[in-house]
């Protein structure tokens, strides 16, 4: 797709935000206004306005790109005094893949149909197009809206210099290096997924969080590829009443048609079809993005118990070597004040870890709540209004 | 579950034919069928009526009868007591009325015809007088109950038939028998036989499927074959609807039989490969060549036109057809049960009491949303798919009545071509002076002379009776389309309603969480 600026309206602001309790705090505040797409980038303008003295400016914009965001979150889950935090998921990677295959095809099957038809699968891809940009501007201003939010992170040097820095991150990103430290990073969790399995857990609520949490995270993952298969199906009806419009537009169009009568049918399966696929991208927005995001958020949360139990293990290990060195009397000292030091890790972690995790959860619930309702709320206001205009139709088709 | 028998008979005329915004109506419908009831040769009303009753073999006997009451005062008669049925169809109020006033007693013309016909005319004439606007049923069929009898190969469904009527013709006013689809099949076997060679529209029966019918009797006991059953016992239905309500052919015996008669004889003329069908085919095929080589000089732009736009709008509704039946496969993944049983499993290991009860609501909620939308998109594809199918086989019937037509012109083309060369004949033998095969040539001149007028008037009574039918026939496609819609729309309603109590149900479940 050729570059094109995609203003946001006002009406897409007041459908985001997956998370609650966001951007309230008045010393900092993060939105991101509005998104450029040129080709396969999205470059977001990311606009803070603070109080905060740390700042050189009281607002400021700045253009960044995806990658810009997976830097950020990387040196935060590299940075060792933010062991015992959950570390905001990162914002997956724009993928207009589905609607730019769908674009291809269509444009392949250009001669096979009516120019409306045509058009008016035209109109549904775009739509559908900007429904991925809302969704990735969405966690995107997510993301960085919860370090605002955060006490300790919104302090983060680095990430006051995402928001501040005028000049392009490139520099700062990713090598080749890091990104194989980055690979090698994520074998080691997986070797810990199994650590964490098998450790017994001491502590009663750890204990707890770690059943719920790896229970709760299958059933979650479970749930969103469910439903986004549901919503692809939804799409492909939706795409069907297209079809048939189109076909019965273009017949009791022609003047001499016998078909005529059949021309108020097909603006009713036009208006279907509209009524079809707003359901399905509300569903989306609100159900969907929700299961999709906690999801995330739950990975970071078992990030942070891995992390524990690494320390944990740390500690055990250097209680080890204490014994050890006690046994050879040698080199005593240096030992026990590993020992303390695993130890002390291990506190700080267990400590900040329980206060973290009690908070997501009432995050969650909070945010379950939210969707929910506005999910119900939008379900019966479509609802109603699509019985508003079926009853008019018939009224209008009984009088005649 | 009980289907409310939907089929009116309108053996009276609709009201509406002047302020019908969804049919096409077409600037000359409202003077065309005075002009014809007034302005053509009369018409041989009684041999029309007759053949209605009587059989397909006796057809060219009432036209001498009709002959013999050349009397004009006669077939003014005639013209009124078909204008009594006709008018019920199409005319306009005004030219109803007038007729209605300087009508003549009706005499009970021929044996044969049974005088019911008169007085369920007469009825409904006035019937027509007091209640234009009502929809008042003569006559109700259902189709209910289909049961498999029999086993293996040879088993077969059979339907229930029920009919409800307050029509003196029948023996009571509500009975039921047992039908298979073959008998629906050997009924249009008859009608069709009797009438389409007439100009009469003989609907067409729901179509055989070998696949479908297979399944059922191997005993796949499926949804896809309680499926095609369904389909097919709503397809029966709607035929029979549409037999019935045809003025003229529920006056059919064989109808009243089919309706009635506790036992039918098995119409093995249907089968596919018996001999009788062999022979259908060959016909048929035979037909279609003929077809191609009748070149018609119309006289009436009016048939020509119509033939074009059924031929046009035959295409379309294929077209249409196509498009739509590819739908009905995208409506069967079950991808929202399959999401409600993930979101009540979350929902379970979900910690937060009120949480979790929400996320079980939720479920359920999700679930029955999923059976409403596969109840709606299944209701607007294959509903749809069906009525375009109907219609798809009427119209090939409409165009079955515009090649008897042009059969009939043939016929008396050829007529006129052998009175011809019997003239010529006979001058030649006048010339060659052999009094002797003179007789003879003059009585093979009287024999073609009365053949020419006849086949003359038979072409002019199939016109007419061609005329009249696609008229009907339009209207009735109008109504039947504007029907389904609007039933569709009322269904779409349902649903949404269900909708809002599902989600008004389940908010104060979410706002419940804390």
């Amino acid at each position: 797709m050729s570059s094109s600026f995609l203003p946001l309206s006002e009406e897409m602001f007041q459908a985001r935000s997956v998370s609650v309790d966001l951007n309230n705090d008045a010393s900092l505040l993060i939105d991101i206004p509005d998104a450029l797409c040129e080709r396969d980038k999205v470059k977001f303008t990311v606009h803070t306005k603070t109080t905060l003295g740390t700042f050189q400016k009281p607002e400021f914009s700045v253009s960044r790109q995806h990658e810009d965001f997976i830097w950020l979150h990387d040196t935060l889950v590299e940075t060792e005094e933010y062991a015992g935090l959950i570390i905001p998921p990162a914002p997956p990677k724009p993928d207009f893949e589905s609607p730019r295959e769908k674009m291809h095809k269509l444009g392949e099957g250009e001669a096979s149909m009516t120019k409306e038809e045509y058009a008016k699968m035209k109109q549904e891809l775009e739509a559908e197009y900007l429904a991925v940009f809302k969704k990735t501007v969405q966690v995107h201003e997510i993301f960085l809206q919860r370090l605002s939010s955060h006490p300790v992170f919104s302090k983060d040097r680095n990430f006051q210099i995402f928001l501040e820095y005028d000049q392009d991150l490139s520099v700062r990103r990713k090598n080749a290096k890091e990104m194989f430290g980055g690979f090698f990073k994520n074998m080691v969790k997986t070797a810990d997924e199994v650590l964490i399995s098998g450790t017994k857990e001491v502590d009663e609520f750890f204990d707890q969080e770690k059943t719920f949490l790896l229970d709760y995270f299958s059933k979650i993952k479970d749930a969103t590829s469910k439903a986004e298969k549901m919503t692809r199906s939804h799409k492909n009806v939706a795409d069907d009443y297209i079809h048939v419009s189109a076909t019965l537009n273009s017949l009791s169009a022609e003047d001499s048609t016998p078909l005529k009568h059949l021309e108020k049918l097909a603006d009713l399966f036009e208006k279907l079809r509209k009524v079809e696929g707003r359901v399905a991208s509300d569903q989306e927005l609100k159900l969907t993005e929700l299961l999709r995001y906690y999801m995330r958020d739950i990975q970071a949360a078992k990030d942070l118990l891995y992390r524990r139990a690494r320390a944990l293990a740390d500690y055990e290990n250097a209680n080890k070597a204490l014994d050890k060195a006690r046994l050879k009397s040698k080199d005593v000292a240096q030992a026990q004040q590993h020992q303390q030091q695993c130890l002390q890790k291990f506190d700080t972690l267990s400590e900040s870890g329980k206060k973290e995790l009690t908070s997501f959860k009432g995050r969650r619930v909070l945010a379950f709540r939210k969707n929910l309702i506005e999910m119900a709320e939008l379900e019966i206001k479509h609802a109603k209004s699509n019985m508003a205009l079926l009853q008019g139709c018939v009224e209008l088709l009984k009088s005649n | 579950m009980a289907r409310e028998p939907r089929s009116e008979v309108t053996a009276k005329g609709q009201g509406d034919i002047i302020s019908d915004p969804l049919g096409e109506l077409f600037p000359n419908v409202v003077e065309e069928p005075s002009g014809a009831l007034v302005s053509e040769p009369p018409t041989d009303i009684f041999s029309e009526e007759e053949s209605v009753v009587t059989d397909s073999k006796a057809n060219i006997d009432p036209s001498t009868i009709s002959k013999a009451n050349g009397v004009h005062s006669d077939e003014e008669q005639d013209l009124f007591s078909e204008a009594t049925v006709e008018l019920s169809l199409d005319s306009p109020r005004n030219e109803r009325k007038k007729i209605e006033n300087t009508r003549p007693p009706v005499a009970a013309p021929t044996v044969s015809v049974p005088p019911s016909t008169s007085k369920v005319a007469s009825k409904t004439l006035e019937e027509l007088e007091e209640e234009e606007e009502e929809d008042k049923f003569e006559l109700n069929i259902s189709i209910t109950n289909p049961e498999k009898v029999g086993d293996g190969m040879n088993a077969y469904m059979a339907y229930q038939l029920s009919t409800q009527t307050t029509l003196p013709m029948f023996r009571s006013k509500s009975f039921t028998v047992r039908r298979r689809f073959s008998d629906f099949l050997g009924l249009y076997e008859k009608l069709s036989e009797k009438h389409s060679q007439n100009g009469y529209i003989v609907p067409p029966p729901p179509e055989k499927s070998i696949l479908g019918m297979t399944k059922v009797k191997v005993g796949k006991e499926d949804s896809s074959s309680a499926e095609f059953v369904e389909r097919r016992r709503a397809a029966l239905e709607r035929y029979l609807q549409r037999v019935v309500s045809h003025p003229s052919l529920l006056q059919d015996p064989d109808v009243r039989e089919f309706l009635e008669r506790d036992e039918l004889p098995r119409a093995v003329s249907t089968q596919t490969l018996s001999g009788a069908g062999f022979l259908k085919m060959i016909n048929r095929a035979t037909d279609a060549v003929s077809k191609m080589t009748i070149k018609m000089n119309e006289s009436d732009i009016w048939f020509e036109e119509k033939l074009q736009e059924v031929e046009l709008e035959e295409q379309q509704l294929r077209k249409l057809h196509i498009v739509v039946d590819t739908c009905c496969d995208d409506v069967v993944w079950p991808m929202g049960c399959v999401f409600a049983k993930s979101v009540a499993m979350l929902g379970s290991s979900e910690d937060n009491t009120a949480l979790s009860r929400a996320l079980s609501q939720l479920a359920e909620v999700e679930d029955k949303m999923e059976q409403l939308h596969q109840d709606q998109a299944n209701n607007d594809f294959f509903v749809f798919a069906e009525l375009l199918a109907d219609y798809i086989r009427l119209l090939g019937a409409v165009r079955g009545c515009f090649d008897q037509r042009m059969k009939a012109w043939q016929r008396w083309q050829d007529a006129q071509t052998m009175l011809q060369r019997k003239r010529e004949n006979e001058a030649k033998l006048l010339w060659a002076n052999k009094p002797e095969k003179l007789q003879q040539a003059k009585d093979e001149i009287a024999e073609w002379e009365s053949k020419v007028t006849q086949y003359d008037t038979d072409f002019e009574r199939i016109s007419a009776t061609v005329r009249k039918e696609v008229l009907r026939f339009e209207k009735e496609k109008t109504r039947d389309f504007k029907k389904q819609i609007i039933k569709y729309l009322e269904s779409l309603q349902h649903s949404q309603q269900q909708l809002i109590k599902y989600w008004e149900a389940f908010l104060p479940e979410a706002k419940a969480i804390a």
